[in-house]
């Protein structure tokens, strides 16, 4: 389970966001979701504390990642898988060794099982028969699904998805949205994903975090939301259908 | 005020990769993978760059001495000493400014701005002992190598120049050469190769690592990575002259 406690953020004089307060289940899918630049990929970097607030706490299980030591921060950090907006496959690497970094470094595993592993990762995001091949030669779809195998490689507790599904072609997207849902269900994995997708939204998420006017604006299930009755979170949705439809 | 703060980051950063030289399973292939970047991938440019300035040390010292009250010797001796206390470390470390640490501060830069250096640390990763530590070590231990590759070429470039011009015969300037030699200018010369090596590895490690805004973000970090490197060598340069000579 995470805890957000009263979190502030601001770069310099610009405030971000304040009093951001609100918890995320065991399991549970969280979609963020608000204008661009409204502070929601800077939200999710505080979860693992990629980033520091100027106030507030994140507990997990029990402590505030915020003062965790560097070793013990790195431990929790291995707890979390981080799908980036860009990717960030490292590209001094093929897809192999991008999936298999992870193994690599933090178990003992032998070649033969790591190479067992990550063709099996590489199955999952129907990429097999591609791990030779360098981030540069493949398309933005296939760098994600090759960034979601690394990000689960080590089964992780809590998965971040930073945009997952922006800049792609609506097949690639809901075939992302679909690999989002397998892995919360196959691999019981607590999700955050970041978007501004209302379509991925409503597919994905169980509860949804509304960030608007600096603030945590709105907090519920998809449910809640189709009934809300809140001006704001009525006005983004009808925004992003309108999109969708045209 | 923004100084203070860069020299603090400065710090923090070096700080940090010094505070994790024990994780050596972390850094290890990427020290091998700097050590042939920054030495082995380094020395054609190095000897080209020694050759020529050993050449150009010898004519120009010929042109310049009035031959006919000094023996021609000098000019070997003039010509190896400059370069080993002065030319073969600083020029090739304001080569290598631009070669090792352009491509440093570039890569780290690339990797900051596409988060790849965030998705090490989101692994758990200890981002400075991967990437920075490897790449100042390297550059404390090839920097030195680097300087006697120079060295040695420059003093070859410097008899070749002599013979070819009819300035001086190798054995002319191998005498004065021997006749003038220290010890110490060698000790002094791998020193300030050492220094160099870090001042330009840190400098550019701590460029790239905080680079921020995109490919111009880099582009500008690389360029102040190069030029920072240049001026700091200098300084350096002068520090070590005034505290040691």
């Amino acid at each position: 389970m995470i805890e957000i406690r009263n979190l502030k953020k601001s770069f310099g004089s610009n405030l971000v966001w304040e009093d951001i307060s609100f918890t995320i289940e065991d399991g549970e899918t969280v979609a963020i979701i608000g204008r661009s630049g409204c502070g929601k990929s800077v939200l999710v970097k505080h979860l693992n504390a990629l980033m520091y607030p100027d106030e507030g706490e994140v507990i997990i299980d029990g402590d505030n990642v915020f003062d965790l030591e560097y070793v013990a921060l790195r431990k929790m950090r291995q707890r979390f898988g981080v799908l980036f907006q860009g990717s960030a496959l490292f590209d001094s690497l093929n897809t192999f060794e991008n999936i298999a970094f992870p193994l690599e470094y933090f178990t003992d595993y032998s070649e033969e099982k790591i190479e067992h592993k990550v063709n099996e990762a590489l199955e999952r995001v129907n990429l097999a028969g591609t791990g030779q091949k360098s981030p540069a030669e493949l398309s933005g779809g296939m760098r994600r699904r090759v960034a979601l195998a690394r990000a689960t490689i080590l089964q992780p507790d809590f998965l971040i998805y930073d945009e997952p599904t922006s800049g792609l072609d609506p097949q690639t997207s809901e075939e992302i949205n679909r690999l989002i849902i397998s892995m919360a269900e196959n691999l019981k994995i607590t999700s955050i994903v970041v978007t501004h997708d209302i379509h991925s939204v409503l597919e994905i998420a169980g509860k949804i975090a509304f960030l608007e006017n600096q603030s945590l604006w709105w907090y519920g299930t998809v449910e809640e939301m189709r009934n809300s009755d809140n001006k704001e979170l009525i006005d983004f949705v009808t925004a992003s259908e309108y999109q969708i439809r045209n | 005020m923004e100084a203070l703060e860069k020299l603090g980051k400065y710090g923090l950063l070096l700080y940090r990769s010094l505070r994790s030289l024990y994780e050596f399973n972390t850094y290890k292939k990427n020290l091998i993978n700097e050590l042939l970047k920054i030495g082995y991938e380094s020395v054609p440019i190095v000897l080209l760059t020694g050759v020529f300035t050993g050449a150009v040390m010898t004519i120009q010292t010929a042109y310049q001495l009035d031959l006919a009250f000094i023996p021609i010797s000098v000019i070997g001796a003039i010509t190896s000493e400059s370069l080993l206390i002065e030319l073969a470390a600083v020029i090739t470390s304001l080569v290598l400014a631009g070669k090792v640490g352009a491509r440093i501060a570039t890569e780290l830069g690339t990797m900051r701005v596409s988060e790849q250096i965030d998705a090490l640390e989101s692994m758990g990763f200890n981002s400075v002992s991967f990437l920075v530590l490897p790449r100042v070590l390297s550059g404390l231990i090839m920097f030195p190598l680097l300087y006697i590759f120079a060295s040695v070429s420059g003093i070859a470039g410097g008899v070749l120049a002599g013979y070819l011009s009819g300035a001086l015969p190798p054995a002319e300037f191998m005498e004065g050469a021997r006749e003038f030699f220290y010890p110490w200018d060698v000790t002094f010369g791998i020193l300030k190769a050492f220094v160099f090596g870090y001042v330009i590895t840190s400098v550019s490690c701590f460029k790239g690592y905080f680079a921020t805004g995109g490919a111009e973000g880099v582009g500008n970090s690389t360029t102040q990575a190069t030029v920072l490197s240049c001026i700091y060598v200098l300084l350096a340069d002068f520090v070590l002259a005034a505290v040691f000579l």
